[in-house]
């Protein structure tokens, strides 16, 4: 790669698969089962995990060296609200409908162990533009888990991908419904999420052996 | 050459490559192994899980050729036309509309633990056999055979597989394949449509706007729940001539399959027994409940709770759940004392999940797997409290 250095690409790349932090660091796993019922849900999720923790990372990679110690949780805790407010706050200026949806998931954001276990494992240790590789490739690995369970859980649960009735339409008996396909309704409950991941570490983890703890 | 050897032939020469596993299988299916051991010192007992499974696949039996009567009964007496109990109209319907769902719950449940053995390396094991039976019988006669093969695939694999195939999992597996139909299609796990066969098709034509008349064909706790009285008599719930799940509905034959069990030494009757008391002292608290006058009629958990106390043993699933899936050797405690706090609150909160949440009638489901999750931990603490009783005689006696 031109633009990326190998040791900065793998900044990217490796939470993307080897080091995902759902599904191997096993983190974040609330917000994962709390609003991936829809497809749109998720993906405005993961880009709003994205933008905080992108900046987040610069940020506190910049303070790094004036931040004491003693009070460096505080610090991040701050710089995290600040992020989220104004994600917040956009959202309910121009997605009200899905700031709905999320409800206090986005606020939750603050308290998703991704977004501290990043400040703390690397952006305290290193500079502004690894440490915003980082946070991006973070936020995409735990983006992608999430789309992929939102993009399960809404097509096989609603039968619809970003409210498209893809599969037909249930009232009307039309497309799959014609032949008396119907919605799975326990897609659409949290426990179902949880085993969704579960098949994700499960399929991830038989292909690559080495992931498997003892 | 019999098709016995022919099988060991051919598991011969297959043997260490990858389809091994799957002619092992129907070999040990259907005959003795020839690997037994000849000589030496051994001790040889003749039960194996095979026949455990067997036998408890026996004790069923009744219960599936009773249910398939009932399907054809509780249909023609739901349109208005009633046959005779035992006869061929009755159980045709009851053939054709149980068979399937027995061979599906076979044919797909098998084919994964297959595919599994064959991937995994390991032999077939039995563990599917009492799963495949039970499941037919747990639910309702309409079920589309799609969803059943759905949630029997999601049963074995999620409930089964991973935990590491048999005897090792957590839950039940027939009842997992149950919860799962039920909370993936509530539509077709309650309600007053499902239970006899046809009323689907009769209240879409309604709704079409066909002039016929609609079926009332709910189950006894789903009419409960709405404060409502079916007027089935009592012999009618005890021999079982009641809407509901396939196999649920005959308490006696379930008793005598129990009793089977119980004689075979293959069911534990302290965990039946148990659940019983449980199932009994809840109603009995619920009734002195309504006696005191604590609840009124216009409650709406009235309907369940004055309930004859002991009648909540013969309506729903409480009594196949007993005998059938409690008492499922893998899934309950394995202590002694354990099986009876086991049993006792499985009884307890099935009745208690009935009366107070209407939403799921059958709450012995519920019930069961809830405990199947805490049996380990009865045991663990029965187990402790054993080594401490020990550890105290042990100080008197050497004190």
């Amino acid at each position: 790669m031109g633009l990326l250095s190998k040791k900065d690409a793998k900044l990217i790349t490796d939470p993307l698969a080897d080091n995902n932090p759902i599904t191997i660091q096993v983190l974040g796993i609330c917000s994962a089962l709390a609003i991936t019922a829809e497809l749109k849900a998720s993906i405005v999720m993961a880009i709003s995990v994205l933008f905080v923790l992108g900046v987040g990372n610069v940020v506190i990679s910049l303070m790094r060296n004036i931040i004491p110690s003693k009070i460096r949780i505080i610090v991040q805790l701050t710089v995290v609200a600040a992020l989220v407010i104004i994600v917040d706050q956009v959202l309910k200026a121009f997605a009200y409908e899905l700031s709905k949806t999320l409800s206090v998931f986005v606020g939750l954001i603050i308290t998703n162990c991704i977004i501290m276990g990043r400040f703390e494992a690397f952006a305290l240790g290193n500079g502004p533009w690894k440490s915003f590789l980082d946070g991006i490739g973070n936020a995409l690995g735990y983006g992608v888990i999430l789309i992929i369970v939102g993009f399960f859980r809404e097509l096989l649960g609603s039968g619809t991908l970003l409210g498209f009735k893809v599969l037909g339409d249930p009232i009307e008996k039309t497309g799959l419904y014609a032949i008396g396909y119907e919605n799975n309704g326990f897609m659409l409950l949290s426990p179902m999420a949880l085993i969704v991941v579960g098949i994700i570490i499960w399929v991830q983890r038989s292909r690559n052996k080495e992931l498997i703890e003892d | 050459m019999g098709l016995k050897s022919t099988l060991h032939n051919l598991k011969e020469k297959y043997k260490g490559t990858k389809m091994a596993p799957a002619f092992n299988a129907i070999h040990t299916f259907l005959y003795l192994p020839n690997e037994t051991t000849h000589n030496g010192t051994h001790i040889k007992a003749a039960d194996d899980l095979k026949r455990t499974m067997n036998t408890v696949i026996m004790a069923m039996v009744p219960c599936l050729i009773f249910g398939m009567f009932n399907a054809g009964y509780q249909h023609y007496a739901a349109f208005g036309t009633p046959v005779e109990f035992l006869s061929w109209d009755a159980f045709y319907i009851g053939l054709i509309k149980v068979l399937p769902l027995v061979i599906v719950s076979y044919g797909v449940g098998l084919a994964i633990e297959f595919l599994f053995a064959v991937i995994k390396k390991h032999e077939v094991e039995e563990g599917y056999l009492v799963t495949g039976m039970l499941v037919p019988l747990i639910v309702p006669v309409d079920t589309p055979l799609w969803m059943l093969a759905v949630a029997v695939a999601f049963g074995v694999v999620i409930g089964k597989e991973v935990f590491g195939g048999t005897g090792m999992n957590i839950l039940n597996p027939a009842l997992t394949i149950r919860a799962f139909l039920f909370f993936a299609y509530p539509t077709w796990m309650s309600g007053d449509k499902v239970w006899v066969h046809g009323a689907v098709e009769r209240a879409n034509k309604i709704a079409e706007g066909a002039n016929l008349d609609a079926i009332s064909g709910e189950t006894i706790l789903g009419g409960l729940a709405q404060g409502k009285d079916l007027g089935y008599s009592v012999a009618d719930m005890f021999f079982g001539f009641i809407p509901g799940s396939v196999g649920e509905t005959s308490t006696i034959l379930i008793l005598l399959g129990g009793l089977f069990l119980i004689f075979t030494k293959i069911g534990s009757w302290r965990i039946m027994l148990s659940s019983v008391m449980g199932a009994l002292a809840m109603g009995l608290i619920f009734n002195g409940v309504v006696d005191a006058g604590w609840i009124t009629e216009s409650s709406k958990f009235y309907g369940l709770m004055s309930t004859v106390w002991w009648h909540h043993l013969i309506i729903g699933g409480f009594a196949f759940g007993t005998v059938f899936m409690a008492t499922d050797p893998v899934t309950a405690s394995q202590t002694n004392k354990g099986k009876w706090i086991y049993g006792f609150l499985i009884g307890f909160i099935s009745i208690l999940i009935r009366v107070f949440n209407p939403a799921y009638p059958e709450g012995v489901m519920l019930a069961i797997l809830l405990m199947n999750v805490f049996a380990p931990t009865i045991d663990h603490y029965v187990v402790q409290g054993n080594v401490k009783k020990r550890m105290k005689r042990l100080k008197v006696k050497t004190a």
